[in-house]
């Protein structure tokens, strides 16, 4: 479905990614883990195409896209949905037209089938009722909804969600989870989760991969990191710093 | 030494800014002949860009008018030649201060708009949501702002130019004096359907390099709140310097195809 080879990034003259090399299945949910920093962002937006890599390869459903032109990127990133991390909702569209903006940019025009995809989509995420909200309105738990709906509406093969879960409290983060277990299981899509959070990553992983300072450090099945005696995997799940008072 | 690598860099950064001006241009002009324009977004636009903009077009364009036709009128009365001033407002407002002033008022209120919009979009990650959903920037925030400008800055450029000349006309003659007849047989005399030509392809002009000097400074914003704070003014700086400049151009160009004169 999804696969990346050799990926480097510089930035800067700061290498970000240091020769990435990854595979996810179809309808695998394979969770990114790595401190800040440590390019798991960057290398989401590699595989959405909105980043040029220095060098490297991605496929998706077997087909190149480093070297595209963002207008032949264009009908590839329909197959691939995206939730960031910020949410990125048009803050001057209500949660309608945000849900309703993938269909009609397709070029649906039926308001009758649009109000109704919509709503499905809404009542998926648990979210039935706010459709003329706006934005500025929505909670953080609320927003990353809205950003799913709008994502799932355009029914995608592979769903990349950039930190789902950060800056929630425990409560919603876990709803966040289960929604991205739902949405796995009733839309068979592939999913890839980019995230630091352990409870996230335990719920939804298939597969793990551990990226450390541009390189995949670890991968292989939850429990497989979580027995790992890898002083600095072990660092990382208990959230040892290393530092003193 | 030192001098000639501040030339250099200079002119290096002005040539790089303009082929990103360029690049825009060609992109926007792609994406109008290949991709369905969206209607709706661009009536939003001229409703923002023109309508909007009515009342600060009109009390520029008013009060220059007025000033204009005084201040002739001061000159021109201690040789007696008041009966010149709508001669003198009259083509002053066709040619010249009716396009410059409409395209400087739409650079502020309508291009910091533009680029403090798209700019904000662009540090909150919305125009990465627009690509990753496959709608390229450009298609749904240029071409519907191009349009909406190309159809509304001229029509804004005649209202400002046709309430200045009115307002000159209503200080000349009710405030100062002026022969009515006398006014209005000058200004009659010394303006024709050219001098709206002139006035409307400044117009056009103009608004195209509004749209696209606003449209690249919030497409290429950087860094956050300061960020957009700073595509916001050079926005407004760079936009307003384009169009004093490239109106002296265009006077000369267009008075080749429009000739001033009887």
């Amino acid at each position: 479905m999804l696969s990346v080879s050799g990926l480097t990034k510089t930035i800067n003259g700061q290498q970000i990614l240091r020769g990435v090399d990854l595979q996810v299945a179809e309808t695998e949910t394979l969770v990114i883990i790595g401190r800040s920093g440590s390019g798991k962002s960057v290398m989401l937006k590699h595989l959405m195409g909105l980043m040029s890599p220095t060098s490297g390869e991605v496929h998706i459903e077997g087909r190149q896209i480093v070297g595209l032109k963002e207008r032949q990127l264009l009908p590839i990133r329909k197959t691939v949905g995206m939730m960031f991390q910020g949410c990125a909702l048009f803050d001057a569209m209500t949660v309608e037209e945000n849900v309703a903006f993938p269909l009609y940019e397709a070029g649906e025009r039926d308001r009758k089938v649009i109000l109704g995809k919509v709503a499905d989509a809404l009542d998926s995420v648990d979210l039935t009722g706010h459709e003329q909200k706006l934005p500025v309105n929505l909670s953080g738990g609320m927003k990353k909804r809205v950003a799913l709906a709008r994502v799932i509406i355009a029914r995608p093969h592979c769903i990349l969600y950039d930190e789902p879960t950060a800056g929630l409290d425990p409560v919603v983060s876990d709803s966040i989870n289960h929604l991205i277990r739902r949405m796995q299981k009733r839309f068979g899509v592939t999913s890839i989760v980019v995230t630091h959070d352990m409870k996230c990553a335990a719920h939804v992983a298939d597969k793990v991969a551990f990226l450390h300072e541009g390189q995949i450090y670890f991968y292989g099945a939850f429990d497989a990191l979580m027995a790992s005696r890898d002083p600095l995997i072990q660092d990382f799940i208990e959230g040892r710093s290393g530092d003193t008072d | 030494m030192l001098i000639l690598r501040y030339i250099g860099s200079t002119a290096l950064s002005l040539f790089g800014y303009l082929g990103e001006l360029l690049f825009l241009m060609l992109e926007s002009a792609r994406s109008i002949a290949t991709t369905p324009i969206r209607w709706r977004l661009t009536l939003r636009q001229v409703l923002e860009v023109g309508f909007r903009s009515q009342l600060v077009v009109l009390v520029t364009g008013a009060f220059t008018g007025a000033v204009f036709a005084a201040q002739t009128y001061f000159q021109f009365h201690r040789l007696s030649m008041e009966t010149a001033v709508g001669a003198v407002v009259a083509v002053s407002m066709f040619r010249e201060l009716g396009p410059v002033l409409t395209g400087l008022m739409v650079a502020g209120r309508v291009g910091a708009a533009m680029s403090a919009e798209i700019g904000t979009m662009k540090v909150t990650e919305q125009l990465d949501a627009l690509r990753a959903m496959g709608v390229h920037p450009v298609d749904y925030l240029v071409v519907p702002r191009l349009i909406a400008m190309v159809i509304s800055v001229p029509i804004l450029v005649g209202e400002c130019v046709g309430i200045g000349i009115a307002a000159g006309q209503f200080v000349a003659v009710q405030l100062l004096g002026v022969s009515e007849v006398y006014y209005v047989t000058y200004m009659r005399k010394f303006t024709a359907l050219r001098d709206l030509d002139i006035t409307l392809t400044k117009g056009f002009f103009f608004g195209i390099l509004i749209v696209f000097v606003a449209c690249n400074e919030g497409l290429k914003t950087k860094e956050g709140a300061v960020g957009v704070g700073q595509a916001t003014t050079n926005a407004v700086v760079t936009g307003s310097l384009i169009i004093l400049i490239v109106n002296f151009f265009l006077t000369m160009v267009l008075n080749i195809f429009f000739p001033a004169g009887v």
